[in-house]
């Protein structure tokens, strides 16, 4: 089997868990980790579209999932749990999100990487400054928490038998919480898929010229800001989306879960550690990196026990330096593997089993 | 209008700025008393700033390195300033001036001390395999910046560290009617002191000499016979020293210090740099006393939108000059 | 004896290959010229020798040593100095600045600086002014002062007379007759007038390969030759 078959087998057979992942695994966190995973597909692969395939270093990738975050979550907490509220505060925070992406890149798109990169930082953290801010629309530092629609109530029904008790299908009910999972895994697959198409057309073709020869990509005639800019926008747009679907996920909002710093590195290590330039090894990464999350930790703990008695070990081990690792891994990728595994594992014609 | 240019020109151009700056809120704030209290906080609050931002710009304009992990080293220099203060509690509780002078000092050095080792380390280990990749040189300094932080955390723990002050910086002055903190008179003398040495070293030594012409153009100093790289590792080093020494300073003004301390002090140092233009060290000096004193200016004026204060600033010197208000010749 | 021998040399910049194979000797003494169009490879070459790209495969011998993979600044304290295509001055220091730079000790060679002078009286007059206030001209001429304030054995001159006035080429011609008196000159240039007056021996360079080497005198006499390998653009 050849690399490149081998990754979009993994990722296949990573959607396939997500589609079945409330059957698999019956239990409250598989499912928050499941719709993380998806969630983190999207916002991992429109970072990609960025880093991987144009060469722009971004750090305000979080602050459009914010936007998306928030647009929702202040809709549905200020006007009401309906479709209408969900439906106008997704668009106002998508509209707000491409528009501000439009306006910084047409500003700065045209100077260097490091200027770019050093400006989206400013911009992030501005706009996590806004959102504590101003409380009374943002909830600030607590954020907000409020109800979706009926439809993804845990208490929702979705199917009864006779006796008016909700239908269970191989031991998992059919309520509203599966709705809402299953709400997420579309939207998701379908983002993921549209992106999919979209480097595979003329357009990502152009992208990757871009990247590859700046100057010569002029040359040829493509208006580089241009593209660069569309990119921009198109990754905020995505990014928006996957915030409005992760805000009706959680049923809440906050600046912990939609606008923190901590988002935007973990977005980074997803994408390095998955391969940049390859949509398939976003999706890898995401996945590796929320299973890491959840359950590295666990393992961490246990080995901080073990420990106990030497000293500084058990600071280091503790659950809680989990990212030092990471950070030490992360560092050793960049010099070693900068493809990521995706990238690595695709480059060689084949792979043993 | 023309002449007009010309004239502020000659008297020092962009450089006026925070003058303007400084008369516009004194008609806005009204009260001079305030205003000269705002006024002294920002400028030094500028300067432990600019003792933070000009080694990331000196060392951006020599190599084209920017390192996302510069500030690493303000969070390094602001604890291991407060752990020699707290280690040396009995020379700062003792009734001796001279003792408390003593601990300050020592507390500073090992703070910058510290710094020219991690430069050293960090130059050698993160950058050096990175030269002229800007994509893998973001990566990995982001990386590093996390790696420090978690150093950092794992060392000093999460929870806030008390800060101890020599009693001699403590408390303020009274002058006509508006009070001056000690410390922030201190924290603006140690800037100016360290801007006066930087830039004597920049101008009057033949090694200064050669990073003003590194920063313009490097092909063409080692086509002259001289070796940028070496002089690279001294920069980076020194840089990191005085952003360590930033931190400590930094760590007295605050006097109670997290580890989340240098990613906050990171985008103002790159608010400070852009506004003022990559590689330059008069231009740093510049942007990190405007930033300085609109923060000031703006937190009283208007609290609301102090934080986002910096951002407008940048956005509107970016507007009026892309490449920053004082670059370096390129 | 040959003082600058470049063997079989490749250079490729990224993925484009731009040097296929050059081959050349420079003789000590004089002016040796290196013609060739717009993107034959000229500036390549002299950076090439500068050690600023790095050739492989093909060596390059300079006083009976390979020089070939050596830092720059190793290249440069051997003898060699650079006038580049852009001059290569230092816009933000002043005149006096640029000339410190250029010597190892900071100090200046009294005799040496009364030549430079005199060559070009304008270096004296702006002495103390930023070099950015200078005009093309003058900048070319700092920037080949830069070269001669020490004891060099090779010059590299990158297309001097580009963008300058008929009148400063002239004066600038006869500078170089008189450095040639006692450094060897590397010349890359397009202006072929400007070029036949100073070469002693030549070589021509045309999409990455030499095509022609031989003196100028020869070369000049050559109509037929001159059509064929330099084309009618030059």
């Amino acid at each position: 089997m050849t690399g490149s078959k081998f990754i979009k087998t993994v990722v296949l057979l990573i959607w396939a868990a997500l589609l079945f992942a409330p059957f698999l695994f019956q239990d409250v966190r598989s499912i928050e980790v499941a719709a993380r995973i998806c969630i983190f597909i999207v916002l991992v692969a429109s970072y990609d579209l960025l880093i991987g395939y144009t060469g722009i270093v971004s750090f305000a990738h979080v602050m459009f999932f914010g936007m998306g975050a928030y647009g929702t979550a202040i809709a549905l907490d200020h006007i009401g749990n309906g479709w209408g509220p969900l439906a106008l505060g997704t668009l106002c925070g998508l509209v707000v999100a491409v528009a501000l992406a439009a306006l910084i890149g047409l500003l700065s798109l045209r100077v260097k990487a490091i200027f770019f990169a050093m400006i989206t930082l400013a911009a992030a953290s501005v706009m996590l400054v806004l959102a504590v801010q101003l409380s009374g629309f943002t909830g600030g530092e607590d954020g907000m928490t409020y109800r979706t629609p009926d439809l993804f109530k845990t208490a929702t029904k979705l199917w009864t038998d006779a006796d008016g008790k909700v239908v269970r299908i191989a031991d998992v009910k059919l309520n509203g919480k599966l709705a809402a999972y299953y709400m997420v895994f579309a939207v998701s697959a379908v983002l993921f898929w549209l992106m999919l198409r979209m480097v595979a057309s003329p357009v990502g073709t152009v992208l990757q010229a871009i990247r590859e020869n700046e100057a010569r990509a002029e040359g040829i005639g493509y208006r580089v800001v241009a593209y660069r800019t569309a990119v921009f926008c198109i990754a905020a747009a995505v990014a928006s989306l996957a915030g409005s679907v992760y805000a009706v996920w959680l049923k809440y909002t906050g600046p912990e879960t939609a606008l923190s710093f901590d988002i935007m590195i973990d977005i980074l290590l997803m994408v390095v550690i998955g391969g940049m330039g390859t949509l398939w090894g976003a999706a890898i990464g995401a996945t590796l990196l929320v299973l890491a999350q959840y359950y590295l930790r666990d393992l961490m703990g246990v080995a901080a026990e073990a420990v106990s008695g030497v000293p500084l070990l058990p600071d280091l081990l503790n659950p809680d330096r989990w990212l030092l690792w990471l950070g030490i891994c992360f560092i050793l990728l960049v010099y070693f593997f900068p493809r990521g595994i995706a990238g690595t594992a695709m480059a060689r014609r084949s792979v043993k089993g | 209008m023309d002449q007009l240019s010309q004239t502020l020109g000659k008297m020092g151009g962009v450089f006026l700025l925070p003058l303007a700056v400084a008369l516009a809120a004194f008609v806005l704030i009204g009260a001079p008393s305030s205003w000269l209290t705002l006024t002294v906080a920002g400028l030094s609050m500028g300067m432990m700033i600019f003792l933070m931002a000009s080694g990331l710009s000196l060392v951006f304009g020599l190599m084209d390195v920017l390192n996302f992990g510069h500030s690493a080293f303000v969070s390094l220099g602001a604890f291991i300033a407060a752990s020699t203060l707290a280690a040396l509690s009995g020379w700062l509780g003792s009734p001796s001036v001279l003792l408390n002078i003593a601990a300050l000092l020592v507390a500073l050095m090992a703070a910058t001390a510290v710094g020219l080792v991690a430069g050293l380390f960090f130059e050698r280990v993160i950058i050096k395999p990175v030269y002229s990749d800007h994509l893998r040189q973001i990566l990995i300094t982001v990386g590093a910046l996390i790696v420090a932080e978690q150093l950092i955390l794992a060392i000093w723990g999460g929870t806030p560290t008390t800060v101890l002050r020599p009693e001699f910086l403590e408390g303020s002055w009274i002058v006509g009617g508006s009070s001056i903190q000690v410390y922030r008179v201190f924290a603006f003398g140690l800037g100016a002191l360290v801007y006066l040495a930087l830039y004597l070293a920049l101008n009057r030594t033949r090694i200064g000499l050669l990073i003003r012409a590194g920063v313009e153009n490097r092909e063409m100093v080692e086509s002259l016979g001289f070796r940028i790289d070496r002089l690279f590792i001294g920069v980076f080093m020194l840089g990191s020293a005085l952003a360590a020494l930033g931190g400590a300073m930094w760590a007295g003004y605050e006097t109670l210090i997290t580890p989340a301390l240098g990613g906050e002090m990171l985008v103002i140092v790159f608010i400070v740099v852009i506004i003022g233009g990559l590689g330059s060290i008069n231009g740093t000096l510049l942007g990190a006393i405007l930033v300085g004193l609109t923060s000031n200016y703006v937190g009283f004026l208007a609290p609301k939108v102090a934080l986002a204060s910096n951002m407008i600033l940048m956005i509107l010197i970016l507007l009026w000059r892309p490449s920053g208000l004082s670059p370096a010749v390129k | 004896m040959s003082l600058l021998t470049l063997d079989h040399l490749k250079t490729s910049i990224g993925q484009y290959h731009v040097l296929h194979d050059v081959s050349f000797s420079v003789p000590e003494g004089g002016v040796f010229v290196l013609l060739g169009r717009n993107g034959a490879g000229k500036t390549t070459t002299l950076r090439s020798i500068m050690g600023l790209w790095q050739p492989s495969p093909g060596s390059i011998t300079f006083r009976g040593d390979d020089i070939t993979g050596l830092h720059t600044s190793d290249i440069a304290r051997r003898g060699i100095a650079y006038v580049p295509e852009n001059m290569g001055v230092f816009g933000g220091l002043t005149v006096a600045e640029n000339m410190v730079l250029a010597t190892h000790t900071g100090r200046f060679d009294r005799a040496r600086l009364k030549r430079v002078y005199e060559l070009f009286p304008a270096l004296e007059r702006f002495w103390d002014k930023p070099a950015w206030s200078l005009s093309g001209g003058q900048k070319q001429m700092l920037s080949v002062a830069r070269a001669i304030i020490e004891e060099r054995a090779l010059i590299l001159i990158d297309e001097p007379t580009k963008g300058l006035a008929p009148s400063i080429v002239e004066a600038m011609g006869d500078a170089f007759v008189e450095i040639s008196d006692s450094t060897t000159i590397l010349l890359v240039e397009q202006n072929f007038q400007f070029a036949k007056r100073l070469g002693r021996d030549m070589a021509v360079i045309d999409d990455g390969r030499i095509v022609h080497s031989g003196t100028m005198a020869d070369f000049a006499a050559n109509q037929a030759l001159q059509d064929q390998v330099l084309g009618l653009s030059v």
